[in-house]
């Protein structure tokens, strides 16, 4: 009980200075939105085509929006010696790593939640229920190892360089049946025949959110 | 004195490994001798995993215990790894070319050992970009880690990507006998040779630390 009560208080902090600055979410709708519509002239404008690619533009979009959003994270952290702070408080590291995961997840669900009907109006597709679960197990998947990477990539030399190097290549198998899903959503297929692209992303939900939550003190030790 | 035992060794079976490759098995009736190249891409696709199952546990030991010979070990093997990983790679797109037309194909096993690739990259790279040492074998170890469980998931969504169609027939049904054994010798001599670049190249490293320490104790 203790643990989600301070694991809620960083939360909780991160949330309010996303409130007060708008700084995360507004910069990264934008660029996501700006991803969509270059999408659009990569791909021209077609009906046919839009249903082929639009599960790939979604998830190209949101993993660089997650990389992005990611990286700013901890590097917020870093700037003011936030990180130092939140070391010497009486809680655990796996109480750091919960915390900033549930933040994260926050953040990237309400750009999605924004970009999601923006994607679907301007690409003329209908959004279902399916869509969105998809879009939350996929992105609780990213915000796993993206805050373990993140919290890695602010200790190194070239810090925000680093995130996509290590974040893209894991999470392809999310990539991957994310599109898959999408696409099976997109055409109205039934849950059923989704069942097996979402039994794989809840795997790697589960899978790296232990592994993470193990690995990450050694992480962000001094 | 052991490591000229496995060397000569990995150069015995090497030489028997080519004989059987070159000149003992018969070529394979539909693919032609094109085939034959199976028998050096099989052994590095399964030296490229072993090679990260070192650096798996070498990672989990090095966090475990902090002693920096797990380090050498895991990045030493890492080093080896990607050397293989980008030999079967090569060979892959080799093997592509004249079977289905193309250099590279997005087939499972091919799409997995990319992704493969490119996981113990970032390895390499999170350690060369890391502002001290010791930072860098724990950042390169939980990245060793987080890498190694994710084959099997990779290797499981790749599969199921490519419409789940049966692998190449070589991987079905059966070998035959003679094939089946220049492949395991195949196997054998690429282990040996693995061990035996592992071995120096774990040396090398100690001997690097030692010349540091010598230098630090005279500066």
């Amino acid at each position: 009980m203790r643990f989600w009560r301070k694991v809620i208080a960083i939360a909780w902090k991160d949330t309010l200075s996303e409130v007060r600055t708008k700084e995360t979410v507004s910069s990264v709708l934008v660029f996501t939105l700006l991803v969509i519509v270059i999408f659009n002239f990569a791909f021209g404008t077609s009906q046919e085509t839009m249903v082929l690619v639009a599960p790939g533009i979604l998830w190209v979009t949101f993993a660089f929006a997650g990389v992005l959003s990611l990286n700013r994270s901890f590097i917020l952290e870093k700037e003011e010696g936030c990180l130092e702070g939140l070391m010497v408080c009486p809680i655990s590291r796996e109480t750091i790593y919960v915390g900033k995961l549930l933040g994260s997840l926050l953040f990237m669900l309400v750009i999605e939640a924004i970009a999601l009907p923006i994607f679907a109006f301007l690409f003329n597709l209908v959004l279902s229920l399916q869509l969105v679960v998809i879009t939350v197990l996929a992105t609780v998947g990213f915000v796993t190892v993206g805050t373990l990477f993140s919290a890695l990539a602010v200790n190194t030399r070239a810090r925000e360089m680093v995130l996509p190097i290590l974040f893209l290549p894991i999470v392809v198998p999310v990539i991957i049946c994310a599109v898959k899903a999408s696409g099976l959503a997109l055409s109205g297929e039934p849950w059923g025949s989704l069942s097996s692209w979402l039994q794989i992303i809840v795997a790697f939900d589960a899978i790296f959110l232990v592994v993470s939550f193990l690995v990450f003190a050694f992480v962000i030790e001094e | 004195m052991k490591k000229n035992i496995l060397l000569g060794l990995s150069f015995v079976l090497m030489v028997i490994a080519l004989y059987l490759v070159f000149v003992y098995v018969p070529t394979e009736k539909e693919m032609g001798i094109v085939q034959r190249i199976f028998y050096l891409m099989v052994p590095l696709g399964w030296l490229s995993l072993l090679a990260f199952l070192i650096v798996f546990i070498g990672s989990i030991l090095y966090l475990a215990k902090r002693e920096s010979k797990w380090d050498i070990l895991a990045s030493s093997s890492a080093e080896i790894g990607i050397v293989f990983t980008t030999l079967a790679l090569i060979t892959g797109s080799i093997w592509a070319k004249p079977i289905w037309g193309v250099w590279w194909t997005w087939e499972p096993r091919l799409t997995a050992t990319l992704v493969l690739w490119l996981v113990y990259l970032a390895y390499l790279i999170v350690r060369s970009y890391a502002t001290d040492e010791e930072r860098g074998a724990r950042f390169a170890a939980v990245v060793g880690i987080v890498g190694f469980i994710d084959i099997p998931i990779v290797a499981l969504a790749t599969t199921l990507w490519r419409g789940m169609h049966p692998g190449p027939i070589i991987f079905q049904g059966g070998l035959a006998p003679a094939m089946l054994l220049t492949l395991l010798v195949s196997i054998a001599a690429f282990t040996f040779l693995y061990s035996v670049l592992l071995i120096q190249k774990v040396s090398m490293k100690n001997d690097e630390m030692e010349m540091k320490r010598l230098k630090e104790l005279h500066s």
